[in-house]
């Protein structure tokens, strides 16, 4: 799995008056496969996740993937790191299905063949394939995170980093949602308020105030987060 | 399914033509709309886009759906038309543009957004020398076409959410949170945009 390291990473945003700090001295490695961040809304856990894509670059410290800067080689890291949003309205680009999961690969170099077959191996494995010439707003919310999920796939990236991916999914599509993350082979990083989703994860960062306040298995990590804020 | 000028999937020779040749078709028939002049040619020009959406087998809810948000525009300007120049010039010019548009709205309605992309960025490379970067011009497009079914679902959900407060009247309270709710949806796309790798 490649090494995801955070070094003395502070971050903090211009608020009207001043600045609020949203991530401060957060060091951390990763290696394991599959990786859960929780912590109540505004503890810095989305900022963290967006870091490991270089969405956004910390004012302090480094974030390296792999050995590469996300200050200086953001490309390079984006190449590897597919990100999903909470909300995959705002991630879809192109308006029919099969376009949207095209649209990741059309600096691949790839022939239109080589993307019609990634296309539809992405469609086939997400259930999308009934619905690949459909326009991509009308489907389900289920449907949109499935192929918001398979656009980042299909570029078959070394790391899947998720923000709050079932958030706005009923608990069907969340465990349609779950099944597609405990099945993928990539390394996962996994931001979410859904608790269970993290059962079987290798390891689990609990955020609060903007520090990293706990880091270790599912269970003791979910107690943690549950003392911290109840 | 479908939606205002996304890509309806089917086995048509409308379907086949190329999309640089629908798009040149497309041009030449806004140039030869300039020359209606009387309703029967008119009456000729719709026959002809209904023909074609025939051949192209779309479904007519479908057509009537893409002329749809023009309606009231197309009512005004029709009886503007008739008490300045007459019926007949307002069946003239209102025929003309619903032929156009509706024909506009086939060339969505058959080609794939990526190919109508293709074609764009084709067009726009000699621009390069200028500085203009073709893929996104091309990029552009897409969103142009994407962004029409966004905000017509952020309009919904913002009318019926005023209505649900009993703003009903207010266009005010119409505007404002569809402007807010656009430019918060148009900062994440651009997030997403620089995740899936756009400014590579």
């Amino acid at each position: 799995m490649p090494l995801i390291e955070f070094d003395s990473v502070s971050h903090a945003y211009a608020v009207s008056g001043g600045e609020r700090t949203v991530l401060s001295d957060v060091s951390v490695s990763l290696t394991e496969h599959r990786i859960g961040v929780i912590g109540a809304n505004g503890s810095g856990k989305s900022t963290f996740a967006r870091m490991v894509n270089a969405l956004v670059v910390p004012r302090a410290g480094k974030v390296r993937v792999d050995g590469l800067d996300t200050g200086r080689e953001a490309r390079a890291i984006r190449r590897r790191v597919g990100f999903c949003f909470t909300d995959p309205d705002a991630q879809i680009v192109m308006p029919t299905v099969a376009e949207d999961v095209a649209f990741g690969l059309r600096r691949h170099r790839l022939t239109k063949q080589e993307v019609a077959a990634r296309v539809d191996a992405a469609l086939e494995a997400y259930g999308l394939q009934e619905h690949r010439d459909h326009p991509a707003h009308l489907l389900s919310g289920g449907q949109k995170q499935l192929l918001a999920l398979a656009s980042v796939l299909v570029t078959d990236p070394d790391v899947v980093v998720m923000d709050e991916p079932t958030t706005l999914l009923d608990l069907v599509n969340a465990r349609r949602v779950r099944d597609v993350v405990a099945s993928l082979r990539q390394q996962v990083i996994l931001v979410t308020h859904h608790l269970d989703l993290l059962d079987d994860f290798d390891r689990v960062l609990v955020f609060h105030d903007a520090r990293l306040r706990f880091d270790g298995s599912p269970h003791e990590a979910v107690a943690a987060y549950q003392r911290l804020v109840l | 399914m479908s939606a205002l000028a996304v890509y309806v999937h089917r086995d048509s020779v409308v379907h086949r033509l190329p999309a640089g040749a629908k798009l040149l078709l497309l041009v030449a028939a806004a140039v030869a709309t300039l020359r209606l002049s009387r309703p029967w040619h008119v009456a000729l020009a719709l026959a002809i886009v209904a023909l074609l959406h025939l051949a192209a087998r779309i479904p007519w809810r479908t057509a009537v759906a893409q002329v749809r948000p023009l309606v009231w525009f197309l009512g005004a300007l029709a009886a503007f038309q008739a008490v300045v120049a007459g019926w007949e010039k307002a069946v003239v010019v209102v025929g003309g543009m619903l032929a156009l548009v509706q024909l506009a709205a086939l060339v969505s309605l058959t080609t794939p957004t990526t190919a109508i992309v293709d074609v764009v960025v084709r067009c726009a490379r000699p621009l390069r020398r200028l500085g203009v970067d073709p893929e996104r011009l091309g990029l552009l497009v897409a969103l142009g076409i994407r962004s029409v079914a966004v905000v017509i679902e952020l309009a919904r959900d913002v009318r019926q959410a005023q209505l649900a407060r009993g703003a009903a009247s207010s266009p005010l309270a119409f505007i404002v949170p569809l402007v807010v709710r656009s430019l918060r949806h148009a900062d994440r796309l651009a997030d997403a945009l620089v995740a899936r790798g756009v400014d590579d």
